[in-house]
């Protein structure tokens, strides 16, 4: 319903809805993404922004921001996505539209690389300021290290087995000399 | 002008005079975990308080794509290690979906039980160590001497106390061992004369209403805004649960009250919906329908098989889906791709804690120093389930 609502006023900004994967969705486009959640929460009564993150699909070249909302009155979900470039991907903030969307934005920039354009304090959250690269993408390559920290270290078991064969070598020759 | 007093002009503004920093954190007593704030005053007045998390970041998302569907229910525990069965349960509920297929009545039913006993459990936690950490540390071993029953009952359901792993995709574990149903109940009888006690020993303890009474009151509109989850939410005085609103297992068959924040601490106090002493409060009542929940799950039991026929070797076919359980802290959201392999494509826990994280700053303007611990204690934050 929100989504013939919304199709109606937006036009060929709404995508069809893709009903087909278990919880349906659909795309709307980049440049109609604030209009539309502006929208969504001051029309249609989706006042709670209950998820935001990506996925990342590089066979298709694209990042897929994912939004899901949520309205406390009519108690309905609606999921939305919108499709960025993986190089450069921009897209409005909708830290003016809730509020809770600015911890969740700045998640999806540390881990996908997203930009989003307006956000108040666009920084990394989970992950160090210095940190290269942004891990849930699916190209992400570990850095060797961090800081001098190193990502091996040596397995504790080796020394268990170079004594081991310590012992056995002790416990042979002692055979050896019995015979 | 000194250099520092101009830094920090040019930095925070004119009207900034004698900014002082002081991290709390990250490791400090009442932070609840690896939490770092920042906290910008002047003497003991905070202008704000920023927080800065990740210590415990394990990347628990990106092992969700590289382990196997039923490998992952381990590292579910590991979300939020105080109350680890709900992971369990929006894991379990989210491949189910994408599977199509529904765990027997019995295994739901234990589910219930095992979620609910784990929310008092988690709850306990978090209101004794609200108290501790407002100054009163009485309560806190008399919450964790009722945690520790919990924990042997749900050890002799599960054989462990803290990271269950406990229910499996297509239904739980284990079934009930013998003589548990019993064991259960005497908690069940001994808990509720607990509860009459924790209200004698400090819900109804002067110094601690005048303590919280209207200290960082969260409006409900803001609390929606903000995305605040569980019983910060109900706190703010919006009737909603998703137990209620969208019943998923066997919540449906049970009848329990959802209770929200109505000035607990009394008019005379300067108490407000949705202060810390609302959001302390509504965790001590929850308790109370957390036990009624467990009675009626044990007294309907229904018998038969606790797992569905699910194969060794999971491939769910391709699709998407978004699951919400009601954790302790409040709705844990788990959005699941799969691309019809052997792995999940992308999981996402959206987690109360985050998002609790972000309000933070918002509310610490203008607070004393000592009422920001009392603040964070009071939205329940445990630091995995932030950091994830």
């Amino acid at each position: 319903m929100s989504h013939a609502a919304l199709a109606l006023k937006f036009g060929e900004a709404i995508g069809p809805l893709v009903a087909g994967s278990k919880d349906p969705h659909f795309t709307v486009r980049a440049d109609a993404w604030l209009g539309v959640c502006e929208h969504l929460k001051g029309t249609l009564g989706f006042d709670f922004l209950q998820d935001l993150t990506a996925t990342d699909h590089p066979k298709e070249g694209k990042l897929k921001l994912v939004a899901h909302f949520y309205g406390y009155g009519h108690r309905t979900m609606l999921a939305a996505k919108v499709e960025l470039p993986r190089i450069g991907a921009t897209v409005a903030s909708l830290a003016n539209v809730w509020r809770a969307a600015e911890w969740m934005e700045r998640e999806a920039f540390d881990m996908f690389g997203i930009v989003f354009e307006g956000h108040p304090d666009l920084r990394r959250v989970l992950l160090p300021d210095d940190w290269v690269g942004h891990p849930l993408r699916k190209d992400y390559v570990e850095a060797g290290g961090y800081r001098e920290i190193s990502n091996e270290r040596d397995n504790p078991l080796d020394q268990y087995l170079e004594l081991d064969r310590k012992v056995r070598a002790v416990m042979d020759s002692a055979v050896k000399a019995a015979e | 002008m000194a250099l520092d007093q101009l830094l920090i002009t040019r930095k925070f503004g004119a009207g900034a005079q004698d900014e002082m920093i002081l991290n709390v954190g990250p490791q400090h007593p009442s932070t609840h975990g690896v939490i770092n704030f920042i906290v910008h005053a002047d003497g003991e007045v905070i202008y704000r308080a920023v927080p800065e998390v990740g210590y415990l970041h394990r990347s628990l998302e990106k092992i969700g794509e590289i382990v196997t569907w039923t490998g992952y229910m381990p590292f579910t525990d590991r979300v939020d290690y105080i109350a680890a069965m709900f992971a369990n349960e929006g894991w379990a509920l989210a491949v189910e979906k994408l599977l199509g297929v529904e765990a027997p009545a019995r295994a739901q039913y234990l589910r219930a039980i095992s979620c609910e006993l784990n929310r008092i459990g988690s709850h306990l936690i978090s209101i004794g160590t609200m108290a501790m950490d407002v100054g009163a540390t009485t309560p806190f071993p008399y919450a964790l001497r009722e945690r520790e029953a919990i924990n042997d009952l749900i050890e002799a359901l599960c054989g462990a106390r803290l990271t269950f792993n406990y229910h499996r995709i297509g239904g739980v574990a284990y079934d009930l061992p013998p003589g548990w149903a019993d064991r259960c109940t005497a908690f069940l009888n001994h808990f509720d004369l607990v509860l009459s006690e924790w209200d004698r020993l400090i819900s109804g303890n002067e110094i601690y209403l005048q303590r919280l009474a209207g200290l960082a009151t969260v409006s409900a509109e803001m609390a929606i805004d903000y995305g605040l989850v569980g019983p910060n939410l109900r706190g703010s005085g919006v009737e909603f649960d998703l137990r209620k609103a969208h019943p998923y297992g066997a919540y449906r068959d049970f009848d329990f009250e959802v209770p929200i924040g109505r000035a607990y601490a009394g008019a005379k106090r300067g108490a407000k919906v949705g202060d810390c002493y609302d959001r302390f409060y509504v965790r001590v009542l929850e308790c109370r329908e957390s036990l009624k929940i467990v009675r009626q799950a044990l007294a309907k039991l229904p018998p038969g098989e606790v797992m569905a026929k699910v194969p060794k070797r999971i491939k769910p076919p391709p699709g998407e889906v978004m699951v919400r359980v009601e954790s302790a802290r409040g709705e844990m959201g788990w959005y699941v791709v799969s691309d019809g392999g052997e792995r999940a494509y992308r999981v996402r826990e959206r987690t109360g804690s985050f998002l609790a994280m972000g309000i933070v700053e918002e509310l610490s303007k203008g607070l004393m120093i000592a009422d920001l611990i009392a603040l964070i204690a009071s939205l329940d934050v445990v630091a995995p389930e932030i950091d994830r």
